[in-house]
């Protein structure tokens, strides 16, 4: 747990020490977050069926993001002290929310679904896909 | 009477350790209810313990930054959690090597049509250039949405407040609205909820199917990171 830990806030500086370096216009934390998953991914442990990762960081993130949403309140409360901006600009706020959400929703769902079903007729005559390699993790 | 309550709250409504607990505690009893209210996307806990310490920050007169003293300690934890969000991506994984084109094209386009349709729809209706760079990153996973909003000057709590409503209507509008344009396919619906929605509708999705669930948390973590990337450069071109 504590190594787990460890890594989480060790991955999230790295991250910031890159993008400092780097001068990333990706905030610290998701450098950490591509950092952390190419990691897991070279080690093997890509995929559902591969054993726990070490140092209990399974069972952490999993702690962490099962209560993700407490997360964002101390933020989301700032809210009320833009209340006055969100009384003065609620159509153009109200109208953004609603028609980026609605495109895309729609959008994503309707290219997914239009290539999937594309690309599956005529590779439907094949046992194993190229990318189905057998899920092994690395000791 | 009054004035003994008085007595006893002014140090308190100081202390890190009064907010601490009663952000915690408002979170608790919003998700309390929603297990009550049988788990509709619209009973969402955070938007109730938002709406309720934020009622009480104002009641007591107390202000944002004496709160925020205290509840830097939870939002502490938003960096270390949008890290740990490589975990469900590296476990996902498998699924994106097996369609990878399929999957990057339909992401891509997701993620560039929620930046753009938001930027455009706030100026076309008047908003300002702050609504419209708190607007951008809204779809996208909140931990990561208020750290791109902050970095492209925008306004956290406005975007964290942006994605809370644009999720919950994802949520409630999503699985309807796609199979009204006919997508049938769980991939489709799972991934188009964790892009359009982030957790709100990828929970709501996970609800109906379990290959729906892994393409909700691949679309989550992709679509954080994907926008995140663009969105710097659709800046460099909008001044």
């Amino acid at each position: 747990m504590l190594v787990a830990v460890f890594t989480l806030l060790g991955v999230e500086l790295s991250g910031e020490l890159l993008r400092s370096a780097l001068h990333l216009p990706v905030p610290g934390p998701v450098v950490g977050m591509i950092l952390l998953a190419g990691w897991l991914i070279f080690r093997g442990y890509g995929c559902e069926t591969a054993p726990a990762a070490p140092g209990a960081l399974d069972e952490t993130a999993g702690v962490i993001l099962n209560y993700l949403g407490l997360l964002f309140v101390p933020a989301g409360v700032g809210i009320i002290a833009e209340f006055g901006l969100i009384r003065q600009q609620w159509l153009p706020i109200l109208g953004g929310v609603i028609g980026s959400t609605v495109l895309s929703l729609a959008v994503t769902g309707l290219v997914l679904h239009h290539l999937i079903r594309r690309k599956a007729a005529p590779k439907k005559a094949r046992i194993l896909a190229v990318g189905d390699k057998p899920c092994i993790a690395k000791s | 009477m009054y004035r003994e309550i008085l007595a006893v709250w002014t140090p308190l409504a100081l202390a890190p350790l009064t907010w601490i607990v009663l952000t915690i505690g408002a979170y608790l009893a919003g998700c309390w209810l929603q297990r009550k209210a049988g788990g509709p996307p619209y009973a969402n806990p955070v938007a109730f313990a938002v709406i309720a310490v934020g009622f009480i920050v104002v009641a007591t007169q107390t202000s944002y930054a004496t709160y925020f003293n205290g509840a830097q300690f939870i939002n502490f934890l938003l960096g270390p959690a949008t890290v740990a969000l490589a975990v469900p991506l590296a476990r996902n994984f498998h699924h994106i090597r097996r369609n990878l084109a399929s999957i990057g094209l339909a992401l891509s386009a997701g993620a560039v049509t929620a930046i753009l349709s938001g930027i455009v729809i706030v100026r076309l209706l008047g908003g300002s250039r702050a609504i419209a760079l708190s607007m951008a990153p809204k779809s996208i996973t909140t931990p990561i949405a208020m750290a791109v909003s902050s970095e492209i000057g925008g306004n956290p709590a406005l975007t964290a407040a942006l994605a809370m409503v644009g999720g919950i209507l994802a949520a409630i509008i999503g699985e309807k609205m796609l199979k009204g344009l006919r997508v049938a396919d769980w991939r489709a619906h799972g991934l188009a909820a964790g892009v359009a929605g982030s957790g709100v509708a990828a929970a709501q999705a996970a609800r109906l199917d379990g290959v729906a669930a892994a393409f909700a948390a691949l679309g989550i973590a992709l679509n954080g990171l994907i926008t995140a990337l663009i969105l710097p450069l659709v800046l460099l071109i909008w001044h």
